[in-house]
């Protein structure tokens, strides 16, 4: 179960995230609970197992389109299917890897997996996890944050 | 006359982080022009295989990568030249690990994400104060 101000570590990573490398905010919209295990995905997720401490999953996970523009205003001229893999999967590490600010040094984070194409493959290890939907430009992105 | 920047390099980089994104843009952005980037691997062992080759004078280093993790790179990379002067780039945002990598032998820390303008200075500040 996170707290409030866990969430908000994940909250203020993400906004952080876009003011940062992409230059232009994103909005973050309410954060929910789902509790059916099932807090769903877009074609392309950045997970990043977490262990220590606490135990589970954040992912980031996002469409094409908008990894798309988020590469071209990093000025990144290659996008291919490996950079775009590559970005949602730094995308998840920097946020993921930056909670250690808040949640210690004993919040560990793996290298990340890229599930690209397969929705369906992106499942929870817990029935409760928190969105945080993520909004720029006119793209919609979610982060997700399972932790016991 | 007009001197090419490459031409005025005197210090070699090396840039060391499993995102290629990343090692890109530190290639791109940096523009201190007495760094000529000699090469970028993608994790801790590649790093060593090419720190040996390529004798960097100055190294980036992410600290979250596979086979082998940046903290025990910084280690022996610095065994095998104390000279070198290594700045941690990593998402890793906690003090007690910038202050292990510090122990271990790293000059300086720059968080992800970062802007070109905190990249450039934490390199000018690397070469400066040490």
């Amino acid at each position: 179960m996170l707290k409030e101000a866990e969430i908000r570590t994940f909250i203020d990573g993400a906004t952080n995230y876009f003011e940062t490398s992409v230059q232009q905010a994103a909005s973050v919209g309410s954060p929910y609970l789902v509790i059916d295990g099932k807090p769903g995905s877009y074609e392309y997720t950045g997970i990043i197992n977490i262990s220590g401490a606490r135990k589970g999953v954040v992912y980031f996970t996002a469409r094409r389109a908008m990894l798309m523009v988020m590469l071209m205003r990093m000025h990144e001229t290659d996008s291919s299917e490996e950079t775009i893999k590559d970005l949602v999967g730094e995308v998840a590490n920097t946020i993921s890897g930056n909670a250690r600010r808040d949640f210690g040094k004993n919040f560990l984070i793996s290298v990340p997996t890229v599930i690209a194409n397969e929705p369906d493959k992106v499942t929870a290890p817990h029935s409760r996890s928190y969105v945080i939907p993520i909004n720029w430009r006119t793209h919609s992105a979610k982060l997700v944050v399972c932790l016991e | 006359m007009e001197t090419n920047s490459r031409s005025q390099a005197s210090l070699k980089l090396l840039i060391v982080d499993d995102s290629n994104i990343i090692r890109r843009r530190i290639e791109r952005s940096q523009q201190i022009a007495r760094l000529e980037v000699v090469g970028s691997a993608g994790n801790g062992r590649e790093a060593i295989d090419l720190f040996r080759r390529t004798q960097p004078d100055v190294v980036t280093m992410d600290l979250t990568m596979p086979e082998m993790d940046g903290i025990a790179c910084v280690e022996q990379l610095v065994a095998i030249n104390p000279k070198v002067l290594i700045l941690v780039v990593s998402a890793l945002a906690d003090k007690a690990t910038a202050v292990e990598a510090i122990e271990k032998g790293a000059n300086g820390f720059l968080c992800k994400p970062f802007t070109d303008r905190q990249l450039n200075d934490a390199l000018e500040e690397l070469l400066t104060e040490t």
